[in-house]
């Protein structure tokens, strides 16, 4: 028991110094993007939520490879731990995906003079958005906690593979079907752009791990929850028979 | 491997002569295959000049949906009369009873598409009568077939069923869905010149996920 309180303890002294930390790195990448950065020269101002939106889509596709690595494991070793990094992992990512749709929205209407291009990025990043709420309706319909793991862990491993296959096939949609095709200019960045990325990139990494953290420890205190309610009404069922 | 081929034919015998029997599975598939391509002439100019681009995806779109009814009904026919217990009772491998599932899944899906296909070229008056076509076929509805074996027994054992079965498995077959696309139509409009990259993208997808839920079905069937 005092282990268990120890260990407690000790993730949520590693959840504050993260937390602390992904503020700070925030804080000077917002700076660093806003403030230290240039104006681009062909986009303006509009140009700067590049410094959130792909720190944002790096996070989504990390905590997706984080839930495919925890499936793998859960499905091999049969320990909650695994079902519980990787259910954590998918809601920050399906939160961060959300973000990335609506931020390149944003972007996208100045720039390119539309909310939404079918280009094999965004339709790759929607697609993932969906295997991600097909992940959390799976977990939700599917009754038991054992089933939930098993089945989300399979979804998982699923879009894992899936993902640069739709980007492909997309892609090839595209180029073989030549259309007004909108890329951002390959041109190298100025010093002060790539530097307010890196940080940026820092920042929301951290901010990850803190969330990962924080998620994990309130899984966890669910399961046990629901193993208590559990014991709990065992206990009552013996009385009523015992009586 | 004998012995497994011979299971697996077993498997796959059982779904045949259940069909037979009772009927619940091919008519309705097909039925609905075909009505929903002549509910498209609606929506869609099925007999100006775009004709083979949008009748390969009305045909593609046809073919899911009843691939959906006929995957949902066949897993359900399994659970409600409780014979998805006894096969997992039986002393197999898992995997050989997702492979006979697997090819009868194939085989029901298939014969839908083979008979609706002289059909939707008759209506539409587009040349449809073309091994490449065959080919496209085949490996467009393995990879249906595959991934929708493993996903529908899934959706079975959940509260939803029938909603979450195509709500999982569009995201997750959009690839299949662009290549047998593409491909159609490149058949029926006779430009085969970009052919090859599609075929190769549906194979790789065929092989891959049907290795993926060939190894985790054992797990899936567990729960």
């Amino acid at each position: 028991m005092r282990t268990s309180g120890a260990r407690g303890t000790q993730l949520a002294n590693l959840g504050l110094v993260l937390g602390v930390l992904a503020g700070i790195s925030m804080a000077i990448g917002l700076y660093l993007g806003l403030v230290y950065a240039p104006m681009d020269a062909v986009q303006g101002n509009a140009q700067r939520i590049f410094y959130i939106h792909v720190p944002m889509a790096w996070v989504a596709f990390l905590a997706f490879f984080v839930v495919f690595v925890a499936g793998i494991m859960y499905l091999w070793k049969r320990e909650l731990i695994w079902d519980q990094v990787a259910r954590s992992s998918a809601e920050i990512g399906l939160v961060f995906t959300t973000l990335v749709l609506v931020t390149g929205s944003f972007w996208g209407r100045p720039i390119w003079g539309t909310w939404w291009t079918w280009d094999a990025r965004l339709t790759t990043t929607l697609l993932l958005w969906f295997i991600f709420l097909g992940y959390f309706m799976i977990r939700a319909y599917a009754g038991d906690r054992g089933r939930a793991a098993t089945f989300s862990a399979v979804i998982g491993i699923i879009g894992f593979f899936d993902v640069p296959i739709i980007y492909l096939s997309v892609n090839w949609w595209r180029t073989l079907h030549p259309q007004a095709v909108i890329t951002l200019s390959g041109a190298a960045m100025p010093g002060q752009m790539v530097w307010a990325l890196m940080v940026c990139l820092l920042g929301f990494t951290l901010l990850y791990a803190y969330l990962m953290v924080q998620k994990l420890a309130i899984e966890q205190a669910k399961d046990k929850l629901i193993d208590y309610q559990f014991a709990l009404s065992e206990r009552e069922a013996e009385g009523v028979t015992a009586a | 491997m004998r012995d497994a081929m011979g299971r697996v034919s077993v498997v796959v015998w059982k779904d045949l002569l259940t069909e037979v029997r009772t009927k619940e599975l091919f008519g309705g598939m097909m039925i609905f295959a075909v009505l929903t391509i002549i509910t498209f002439n609606f929506a869609f100019d099925l007999t100006g000049t775009g004709r083979a681009a949008s009748g390969a995806g009305a045909m593609w779109v046809a073919f899911n949906f009843a691939g959906f009814l006929g995957l949902g009904r066949s897993i359900a026919l399994e659970r409600d009369r409780g014979s998805l217990d006894g096969l997992l009772l039986c002393p197999v491998d898992r995997g050989t009873i997702f492979l006979g599932k697997f090819i009868g899944n194939l085989l029901f899906i298939t014969l839908v598409e083979l008979i609706s296909v002289p059909i939707f070229g008759a209506l539409f008056n587009l040349d449809v009568i073309q091994a490449t076509l065959l080919l496209v076929l085949v490996l467009g509805t393995v990879g249906f077939a595959a991934i929708g074996t493993l996903l529908a027994v899934m959706a079975a054992s959940t509260r939803a069923r029938e909603v979450l079965l195509p709500v999982l498995m569009f995201p997750i077959l959009l690839p299949v869905i662009i290549a047998s696309v593409r491909a159609t139509t490149m058949i029926l409009t006779h430009e085969t010149g970009d052919l090859l990259p599609w075929l190769n993208l549906l194979g790789a997808y065929d092989v891959l996920f049907l290795a993926i839920s060939y190894l985790v079905f054992d797990r899936v069937v567990e729960e």
